[in-house]
């Protein structure tokens, strides 16, 4: 699965295929609006809900800020414990490092816990050309692999497939699937858990991401719900987890503040069932090899950008996403990575740079309607950052000799708005043209098509004060 | 050649360059509660915990011997090295089977028996029992494969929140959080509990003498 | 109390009406209302959609504008929502400080309409009249931005005759966005078409908000449908009397259809 979808369309061509897929609408108006629900009601049960999320926003900033600081102590920490430190630049570089520890191992199948590093590095891509099978264990992850199909929520990579759909997915690409499976979800989870128990137990190399990383120990921090994560973490004997260098956290305490807030804003409940804490290779419990592969591939890119920088304290916990009501509408796909949805919209084009349609027109994908914001536990501003690369991607054209469309129609507009004058002309030529307006097609084509044209009024505000008022101030 | 460790940690201090240097910062607020609630904690442990499907029941110091001999009667308890010997008193040594390296995981996942363990700490605000895997809690791998676990939790190692669980716990060592029995929400974000960790999770709640 | 308006661009060329009802409103209140004639456009549509820069004078002849006055109501969340929250930032990015001061001075002084009724003059009963079935849509701006809380409502709850009719799912972005509607339109009328139905769902024969951006593309849609809904800023409910109780005009109407405006 590759974290970076080559050739997607800009966004909203593919959010029109999606908004006129019936079936992806109602599964995810489904999903969405009942794991909503449930996070509003578990947030609200913690007065201190402002709190703790004004901290979590301070200790990532705090990291970030000090972050060369922070990742030379965590690479200390770990070695001590009796782990190995990799540092990538890249994707390519961290594939590689991942692909040469596992052929060191004599291995070639390797188990995963869903991580989002790994996706985005495009890691079993990367395995599969070195002849590494990588087994996806978490079920969404699972479905999607057998269906080579492509994520489409952090969380929930499967949340556009509904329980027939699943169904359908394992009888096809399942090979042991029983011949009776149901679309039941106790069923299906069981047959997931038949399917990779045999992995599990045969596995000697596991690949991982990481929730949190603590720079004064040296812990690792993996949260989940299966199982299949605690099955990574201990049936190998060599464990690989991959760390984006933006997970760290200081102390070990500062974690008090994100296992509140992570799992309310995530799967909507008090904690998750399984939490995994790990610090190096503890002797005869668990993998007695343990690698940890930084990784950088744009992340210091975007802490580099004043505004933009605040992305990095995301903890993906997808809240965001099930929020949003242009994802909603449109799932992840059209968002053209792993990352979907506002964060997405937001880190996106941060991370790869807005050269491709997809990457430029993502800052667009959004009213602005601030809902992200406001579930967002460690309050990044994602309006705030949308219209920020809006304005840089405006003001990376201003060097043109041609002006877009766009810049053109923006300096008319300003130009109009440059005083009472220009604009009380401008009214009285829409008021004489306003006959020809409802039936007006470009430039308003994006909104005619289903919407009428308000048409101009024949007296604007300021003519009728004017007139009846006789003076103005 | 330059590392990429270097070039990394180069490029970090790059981006932030628009910072005025160390020590400027501001303090991190934490005017979070330590605990969110201070009373009736072992019956909030075990409400919480109920609500993740754990089965939950309360005994006295003096009466767990009887539930784990009931338990016995079922099947066989698998236990840990460590495990109090007073907690085993009266159980035929046929019922009992002591964990060991011999037990591969092959044959935890074959073998149908209750594991019993302890724990470090449990938080009631959460339902969560937290094991640090030291004496009478067993390696990882002992209560993850076999299909039951039942943990013992002894009413003075109820904190009430997240943050005093981690004052308590020694992050150098490996640590499970464990809250209901394993569950996923992957199917139309419905959660279904029994996944690929134990699908039974007990826990027996000792209250103070 | 002398009130500037800031009828706001869009509402001065597209809405009037909107501006007539709050100035009826106001000085049924026993309040003066000016309008400063210098005044032309908070820059909101520029600075959503990047033109920063483009912004930078249409700031400044706003602080311009409205030095001088001690309150200024505008009937639109969204430009109150611009000046308070973004002028600032424009006047940091232009270097100026001179109209940091001045933006700084006169942001406080802005105020929606509902806030300004209920917690300037502290009133909730307007002394309105408008015997129909109206749901209200708490646009975003209203919401998130201004956190006008139930302002709006407590308003309307005052008019005679009228039966407010709760709107589910109200929270929820209706699709407008600026330019997202022209640069999304799919995704645009798709959020617009389940916010209708949610509205279609009350039976109200009038959907209303304090943003005429909002209601134009829902209006647009609704015309569009020939639903028997129209859209009104709530300005003009508040601002509707028993003696006039004439329908007020729809805002949109089926294009060709015969129209006969009344000022």
């Amino acid at each position: 699965m590759s974290g970076t979808y080559l050739g997607m369309p800009a966004f909203p061509r593919a959010a029109r295929a999606a908004v006129a897929d019936t079936q992806l609408r109602r599964n995810l108006e489904h999903a969405t609006g009942t794991i909503r629900g449930r996070r509003a009601e578990v947030v609200a049960e913690l007065d201190d809900w402002a709190e703790l999320r004004a901290a979590g926003a301070a200790i990532k900033d705090h990291t970030l800020r000090h972050l060369d600081r922070y990742l030379v102590q965590l690479e200390e920490a770990i070695t001590a414990a009796g782990g190995t430190v990799h540092w990538a630049r890249d994707a390519a570089e961290a594939n590689r490092i991942i692909t040469d520890l596992v052929r060191e191992t004599g291995e070639t199948e390797v188990v995963k816990v869903k991580s989002m590093a790994t996706q985005e590095i495009g890691l079993n891509d990367a395995l599969a050309e070195a002849g590494i099978m990588a087994w996806e264990t978490d079920l969404a992850e699972l479905i999607v692999q057998l269906d080579r199909d492509r994520p489409s929520h952090i969380l929930v990579p499967a949340i556009h497939r509904n329980r027939a759909e699943i169904r359908e997915i394992f009888r096809r690409a399942m090979a042991d699937v029983p011949a009776d499976l149901s679309d039941d979800a106790t069923a299906l989870a069981e047959a997931a858990r038949r399917h990779l128990r045999r992995k599990f137990l045969a596995a000697r190399v596991a690949v991982s991401g990481v929730n949190f990383a603590v720079a004064e120990t040296g812990t690792l921090v993996v949260l989940e719900s299966e199982g299949n994560g605690r099955m990574c973490l201990t049936m190998p004997d060599t464990l690989i987890s991959v760390v984006g260098i933006e997970k760290l956290v200081p102390t070990w305490a500062d974690l008090e503040v994100f296992l509140q807030l992570l799992p309310r804003s995530s799967t909507a409940e008090r904690m998750n069932p399984y939490t995994s804490t790990w610090t190096g290779v503890h002797p005869g419990d668990g993998p007695q090899a343990l690698h940890v592969v930084l990784v950088d591939n744009g992340r210091t890119g975007v802490l580099a950008d004043r505004v933009g920088r605040q992305a990095l304290r995301c903890i993906r916990c997808s809240a965001c996403l099930n929020v949003c009501p242009v994802y909603e509408r449109v799932g992840g796909h059209a968002y053209g990575s792993v990352y979907p949805g506002p964060i997405g919209a937001i880190l996106t084009p941060q991370l790869r740079g807005t050269a491709g349609p997809l990457e430029a027109s993502l800052p667009y994908a959004s009213t602005l309607c601030g809902a992200c914001y406001e579930v967002c536990p460690v309050a990044i501003d994602i309006p705030e950052v949308l219209v920020h690369l809006r304005a840089k991607a405006v003001d990376a054209k201003r060097r043109r000799v041609l002006p877009t469309a766009e810049r053109a129609a923006m300096a008319a507009a300003a130009w109009t708005l440059g005083g009472p004058r220009r604009l009380g002309m401008a009214q009285r030529a829409a008021a004489r043209a306003r006959r020809l307006v409802g039936r007006l097609r470009w430039p308003l084509t994006g909104w005619a098509e289903s919407r009428d044209v308000p048409t101009p009024a024949p007296e604007s505000f300021r003519a009728w004060w004017r007139r009846t008022r006789g003076r103005t101030e | 050649m330059i590392t990429a460790r270097n070039e990394v940690l180069g490029r970090i201090r790059a981006a932030l360059a628009d910072l005025p240097a160390d020590g400027a910062d501001s303090e991190v607020p934490r005017k979070y509660r330590r605990a969110h609630h201070d009373t009736g904690l072992v019956d909030l442990f075990a409400e919480r915990a109920a609500d993740y499907r754990a089965v939950v029941r309360h005994t006295l110091p003096d009466e767990l011997p009887a539930v784990l001999h009931a338990a016995a009667r079922v099947r066989t308890l698998l236990v840990p090295p460590g495990v109090p010997e007073k907690w085993l008193r009266g159980i035929e040594p046929g019922r009992l089977l002591l964990d060991g390296p011999a037990l591969t995981p092959a044959v935890l996942d074959a073998v149908d028996a209750v594991v019993v363990t302890g724990c470090a700490v449990a938080i009631a605000e959460t339902g969560t029992v937290v094991l640090d895997h030291g004496p009478g809690q067993g390696r990882r791998m002992l209560s993850l494969v076999p299909d039951h676990h039942l943990v013992v939790v002894c009413a003075d190692q109820v904190v009430a929140d997240v943050p005093e669980a981690l004052a308590r716990l020694d992050p150098r060592r490996p640590l499970t959080f464990v809250s209901g029995p394993s569950a996923t929400s992957d199917i139309e974000l419905t959660r279904v509990e029994g996944v690929h960790g134990p699908r039974d999770l007990e826990i027996v709640l000792v209250s103070h003498g | 109390m002398r009130i500037g308006l800031f009828i706001t661009c869009f509402n001065d060329t597209l809405f009037p009406r909107t501006g007539k009802a709050v100035t009826a409103l106001l000085e049924r209140l026993g309040h003066t209302v000016v309008f400063p004639a210098e005044q032309t456009c908070c820059g909101q549509m520029h600075l959503n959609t990047g033109y920063q820069r483009e912004a930078i004078p249409l700031v400044r002849r706003f602080a311009r504008a409205f030095a001088d006055l001690d309150a200024i109501v505008t009937p639109s969340a969204s430009c109150a929502g611009t000046v308070r929250d973004h002028h600032a930032r424009v006047a940091e990015s232009a270097g100026d400080d001179r109209l940091a001061t001045e933006v700084a001075d006169i942001a406080p002084r802005v105020y929606e309409l509902t806030e300004f009724l209920v917690d300037v003059l502290g009133v909730t009963d307007v002394g309105a009249a408008f015997p129909h079935r109206v749901t209200y849509h708490p646009t975003c701006h209203s919401l998130r931005a201004l956190r006008l809380g139930d302002r709006p409502l407590r308003l309307l709850r005052e008019v005679r005759g009228i039966e407010l009719v709760d709107l589910p799912h109200a929270d929820e972005c209706c699709g407008f966005g600026g330019t997202f509607a022209m640069k999304n339109p799919d995704v645009s009328v798709a959020m617009g078409t389940d916010k209708l139905r949610h509205v279609l769902s009350t039976r109200a024969e009038v959907l209303c908000a304090a943003d005429n951006s909002c209601l134009m593309h829902l209006g647009g849609l609704l015309s569009r449908l020939r639903a028997g809904t129209r859209v009104m800023h709530l300005a003009e409910i508040l601002a509707a009397e028993e003696k006039a109780m004439s329908p007020a005009r729809p805002h949109h109407r089926a294009p060709g259809a015969r129209r006969t405006e009344h000022v």
